[in-house]
């Protein structure tokens, strides 16, 4: 299937929707049903409104947020790479900490968020710390599956080569397990975004998160959404940024290490 | 000119070509996989291990190279018994190519050159020479994926003997090819083998190919594997594969195979 066409349904759905909920607004059909005041649900058309004036207000929390997602996605990515190579080579380590990485995801990082604030502040680092605490499970788990998903066969053949456990992970395991690495890296940066939003809700003075506290606390409806489409469009811009550079290192068949 | 020991030291590497093996046993737990095997390869012969399927011919080889230690019984290649250096002086081949999806041919074939800390360039340069002779040129810098079996199979092949080690261990090679490829492979290697004077044990279920390819063949016996026959062959690998595999002292050879591997599997 050509790329034009994988696209076209989903584009086709988000345009008819945004069309039904634009002539809704405009007739005041949810207004009117829901007995609610219509600016409370904004048509497309002002969200469009909104971001177009406040481009430079939006703009500079876009640039604040997109900050922070990066320098934490690229601390948890150096982060969970080390911590995934340590725990494969020692099975001692792996035995002790990795019941305990499964067992912190059921901390939500909404609720980390305020005590990260009581340590560390307002500034930028709780909100990079926050933002790496979410992405380092993924990177760090799927890392350590793909190490450990490599053939034996493949280690054995490595062995008779006369290969040390040093060269045996450097040209086999970490190249084996790059694909791996980038599933969980693909997780992380979606989910980056959302931790930055729940960091800047706990405390900051800027950025996309706290843009839509301030709009919301003003009943400033079309400007939350135009944070949140901000928002929206910073994820899939990483994830697809993320995804062109896996096509650029991945560039063998993956699906099957060896072929027999 | 692939065994570079030989090279260096004329004296020790005759002696660090032979295989001696005598009484080894192996079992895995309960299950008693290999049992009072004897066996003596000289220096640049070839000796075709054949046997059913499920008989331990993998296990033998791991114990040859090093991989496994054995229950009992001694191994000695090259005059060396430990395990560590046994598994310094044979190549083994395994079944599956393995080879890597993200190296091309020629680094594949170079693996062994660069863990030995060889640069690339100079890697690929020696790996490479030996692309025409092996029927590769042109595909020193395609994947494995792109590559067909047969062409896999002799790049692993290539990486094997790139190992520089006097004794090649070859675990059925052949066995994921089709018939016809197969057929060629065994005539590739016949001629491969002839000039390079490598000592080789092959492990195959293909009677035909163990008795074109080797100077011996040891024919095993179903769990637990011991030795059923031992053939001697006057001519191998002759370079008319199809005219010496049709020959009436060939099928006379073969039916001997066939008929102490089913003694042996009763």
């Amino acid at each position: 299937m050509s790329r034009a066409r994988t696209y076209l349904a989903p584009v086709a759905v988000i345009l008819i929707l945004l069309g039904a909920w634009e002539l809704a607004a405009q007739w005041d059909l949810i207004a009117n049903a829901l007995n609610i005041e219509d600016f409370l649900v904004p048509a497309p058309s002002d969200i469009a409104t909104s971001l177009w004036n406040d481009r430079s207000l939006l703009a500079d929390d876009f640039w604040v947020t997109l900050r922070e997602v990066l320098l934490g996605f690229l601390c948890a990515l150096a982060a969970g790479l080390a911590f995934a190579v340590v725990l494969h080579l020692s099975d001692t380590l792996r035995r002790a900490f990795y019941p305990l990485l499964v067992a912190s995801q059921t901390i939500p990082p909404v609720a980390i968020a305020p005590i990260l604030i009581v340590w560390f502040g307002f500034g930028l680092g709780p909100k990079i710390l926050l933002i790496a605490l979410v992405c380092f499970f993924p990177v760090t788990v799927n890392t350590l599956d793909g190490l450990r998903s490599v053939d034996p066969q493949l280690i054995t053949m490595m062995r008779t080569l006369g290969a040390n456990r040093r060269q045996i992970l450097t040209r086999v395991e970490l190249p084996s397990a790059l694909p791996f690495f980038f599933s969980g890296t693909k997780i992380a940066i979606a989910v980056a975004v959302i931790g930055a939003v729940f960091a800047e809700w706990a405390g900051a003075g800027s950025g996309l998160g706290h843009q839509i506290l301030i709009a919301s606390s003003n009943l400033l409806t079309a400007r939350m959404f135009a944070a949140i489409t901000l928002l929206s469009v910073m994820a899939i811009l990483l994830f697809a940024l993320v995804a062109l550079i896996e096509r650029r290192v991945v560039t063998w068949d993956s699906r099957g290490v060896t072929r027999t | 000119m692939l065994t570079r020991t030989r090279e260096s030291t004329p004296d020790a590497a005759v002696d660090g070509r032979s295989v001696h093996v005598s009484g080894l046993t192996h079992s895995f737990g309960e299950l008693r996989a290999i049992e009072r095997i004897d066996l003596e390869v000289e220096p640049g012969e070839v000796v075709g291990i054949v046997g059913p399927s499920g008989c331990g011919k993998t296990t033998l080889l791991e114990l040859l190279a090093g991989l496994r230690p054995p229950d009992s019984g001694s191994i000695s290649v090259g005059g060396s018994t430990d395990p560590a250096e046994r598994l310094g002086g044979c190549a083994y081949m395994p079944q599956r190519d393995l080879l890597l999806p993200w190296l091309s041919a020629v680094d594949n074939a170079a693996l062994a050159l660069r863990i030995a800390g060889g640069s690339k360039s100079e890697a690929r340069t020696e790996a490479g020479g030996h692309f025409e002779r092996l029927g590769l040129s042109g595909f020193e810098g395609t994947r494995p994926g792109e590559l067909s079996g047969g062409m896999r199979q002799r790049v692993a092949f290539l990486r094997t003997l790139m190992a520089g080690r006097p004794v090649l261990l070859l675990d059925e090679p052949f066995a994921s090819l089709d018939a016809i490829t197969r057929a060629e492979m065994q005539s590739w290697l016949a001629g491969v083998l002839g000039p390079d004077r490598h000592t080789v044990v092959l492990v195959t279920h293909d009677v035909e190919e163990a008795l074109y390819l080797s100077d011996r063949v040891l024919v095993l016996t179903a769990r637990p594997a011991r030795v059923a026959d031992r053939i001697e062959i006057e001519a191998p690998r002759a370079p008319d594969r199809a005219a010496a595999v049709t020959s009436p002292e060939f099928a006379g050879l073969k039916e001997r195979a066939l008929r102490s591997l089913m003694e042996g599997t009763r």
